[in-house]
């Protein structure tokens, strides 16, 4: 297992050295000069020749990436055109709050998707199956952020259950954990809601195969009550579609988190990335491309080892 | 497309109406329920976006101060907006640069996708490993994320729009592509033409493209719901194509600034119009799906 682990990271620094490129190269492709932008108003042709040289960049491009790319392994991402504070620092008071977010939608949406994929093959080809797969059906093709405006309309403005935005109660000096889980349930719903949309099919396809197990028979006329077989036997088989999915939802799952966040003015990665991307503060945009990419590497080694966790049968040796 | 061939069987003598295999596809395509509702909705769309504006002649962009925020009644059908600019003229015209870009984006991205997915596939191992590596490392990002950041950096028009959105979307088309390459190109028929001599170019567009062709057609069309979901995502995250001209995405973002005005008719008629473009594209999708799967119905 330890030699699977070391071996999965080493193949993944390929990876994250081509993605490293691939940002550097979007870095370059922003029209305008970045030390125009940094003097702003204090421009003069001697400040920008000395600006220029201080940020290396009369150098050849291929020394001007092995400089940045050593600066990005010092956690050093340049600075925030706008803020005018170093990338990082706004990276890690912005990641908290979208990886709770995400979290706890993932948290949500494996509850979900196993639960109405489980009662629907155990139930298939009745209206229940029917009805729902109807539903989600509707569910998955529409737009996310058509389902955050909806609950928040719905939950938010006509019945006031839940507050339509923010992270906590700005009236509330001292907010507790209840009022930051308040907080979160109509944005991580949104995330959640779309997800399931797309795993719950799975888990009910997947659970419609292990039903018809010999196993499955055999644990039945062993005498063990229907929720034990569904819950205990046959779920362990079934599950593996969704670990999956859990590593291949990743990106989709943080793109989802940008469009939730603006609905709910939820100050993670999202809001940080879309304001940044209406200033144009190309800094950070690259910062945030890396930091995903790396957890979403991080994310599909993680799916990887939980297979051999849930399934004793696969085994990394 | 449809060419039923009697055929007068030698040992029963009775006829029987054989079709083509593009006949047996055509045929198969017809048959759901779904696919006809798809069909239909995407034809509803169509007529709305493009028919729609020359029979009901309102400037979408008038603003009317008078009547700012008027629910649906007589004189606006859907209501107006918070500039009383009509309603159902914006949704009407909204649709236009969804379903132009929409298409457009998803034709682009295939052409790329095809080629690169081909090249890879018969290219040299190496070569093959580099070129799937590329693709896996910008699979690793958020697809949105790149969409953001070439929107801040071009802020496009409509044809620059067409490749941005294709910049991601060719990607899984390219992987797709050389999988069904790679399978097809150990099959007899494919040796044999090259026993025969027959170039790479002349086995690529002779045998194998028409062989993946049903996949590649399947893809296009889930990829026309993704490309007219992602530019209304990009246009209600207030980037996509620019102001005035209205679309569905960013009149919902405009709708959620109306919302606590008690303004509920303004954010179902751009919402509806999304979903009924998706469901029928997914509907139309899954009915090729089946068509074009040989293992059904042969």
């Amino acid at each position: 297992m330890a030699r699977f682990i070391i071996r999965r990271v080493l193949e993944a620094i390929p990876s994250l050295l081509g993605v490293s490129i691939l940002s550097f190269i979007m870095l370059h492709i922003v029209p305008g000069n970045p030390v125009r932008l940094l003097l702003g108003q204090h421009w003069t042709p001697y400040r920008a020749a000395i600006l220029t040289k201080n940020l290396g960049l009369n150098k050849p491009l291929y020394v001007q990436y092995l400089v940045w790319l050593w600066h990005a392994l010092h956690g050093n991402f340049q600075f925030s055109y706008v803020y005018d504070r170093p990338v990082t620092g706004l990276i890690m008071q912005a990641l908290p709050h979208t990886l709770e977010l995400v979290a706890v939608a993932l948290m949500m949406a494996h509850i979900f998707a196993i639960l109405l994929g489980t009662i629907q093959a155990y139930y298939a080809g009745s209206w229940f199956d029917q009805t729902v797969t109807v539903i989600i059906y509707f569910l998955y093709s529409m737009p996310q952020f058509w389902i955050g405006i909806l609950l928040v309309e719905f939950f938010a403005i006509t019945l006031a259950w839940f507050p339509s935005g923010g992270i906590t109660n700005p009236a509330n000096p001292d907010p507790n954990f209840w009022s930051y889980v308040y907080h979160l349930v109509l944005p991580s719903a949104t995330l959640a809601i779309t997800t399931v949309a797309g795993w719950a099919r799975y888990m009910r396809s997947s659970m419609v195969e292990t039903l018809v197990q010999d196993y499955v028979r055999t644990a039945r006329s062993k005498g063990a009550g229907e929720l034990r077989v569904l819950f205990v036997h046959a779920l362990r088989n079934s599950v593996l579609p969704l670990i999956t999915l859990f590593g291949l939802s990743l990106p989709t799952l943080f793109g989802g988190a940008v469009v939730v966040e603006e609905i709910f003015n939820y100050p993670g990665m999202g809001l940080l990335y879309w304001n940044a991307a209406g200033d144009r503060d190309f800094p950070v945009l690259l910062g945030i491309i890396i930091f995903l990419g790396v957890i979403t590497i991080l994310g599909n080694l993680i799916a990887d080892l939980l297979y051999a966790v849930v399934d004793p049968r696969i085994s990394y040796n | 497309m449809q060419n039923p061939v009697v055929v007068e069987s030698e040992v029963s003598g009775i006829q029987e109406v054989t079709y083509s295999y593009q006949g047996r596809v055509w045929r198969r395509f017809w048959r759901s329920p779904f696919t006809i509702a798809g069909i239909a909705g995407l034809l509803f769309l169509v007529l709305l976006s493009f028919v729609g504006p020359l029979l009901y002649r309102v400037n979408p962009l008038t603003p009317n101060l008078l009547h700012i925020l008027q629910p649906p009644n007589g004189q606006f059908p859907l209501g107006t907006d918070g500039l009383g600019r009509n309603e159902l003229a914006r949704v009407m015209v909204g649709g236009q640069s969804a379903l132009i870009v929409g298409f457009a984006a998803a034709l682009t991205s295939m052409v790329i996708g095809v080629l690169y997915g081909m090249v890879s596939a018969l290219a040299p191992r190496w070569l093959d490993t580099l070129l799937m590596r590329i693709v896996d490392i910008i699979l690793s990002i958020p697809s949105l994320f790149i969409l953001l950041f070439l929107d801040a950096v071009f802020q496009p028009s409509v044809v620059i729009m067409v490749f941005i959105l294709a910049s991601t979307a060719w990607l899984g088309v390219a992987r797709l592509v050389r999988g069904e390459v790679l399978s097809l190109k150990t099959r007899t028929y494919v040796e044999a033409a090259e026993a025969l001599g027959a170039s790479t170019w002349r086995i690529m567009i002779k045998y194998l493209f028409p062989n993946f062709l049903g996949t590649v057609l399947v893809a296009a069309t889930f990829g026309i719901a993704d490309s007219i979901l992602a530019i209304a995502t990009l246009s209600f995250l207030g980037l996509g194509l620019p102001p005035p001209t209205p679309n569905w995405g960013a009149d919902l973002s405009t709708a959620m600034s109306y919302m606590y005005q008690n303004s509920w008719w303004l954010i179902y008629p751009p919402g509806v119009c999304i979903l009924i473009a998706e469901l029928s594209i997914n509907f139309v999708g899954d009915g090729l799906k089946q068509a074009f799967d040989t293992r059904m119905g042969m």
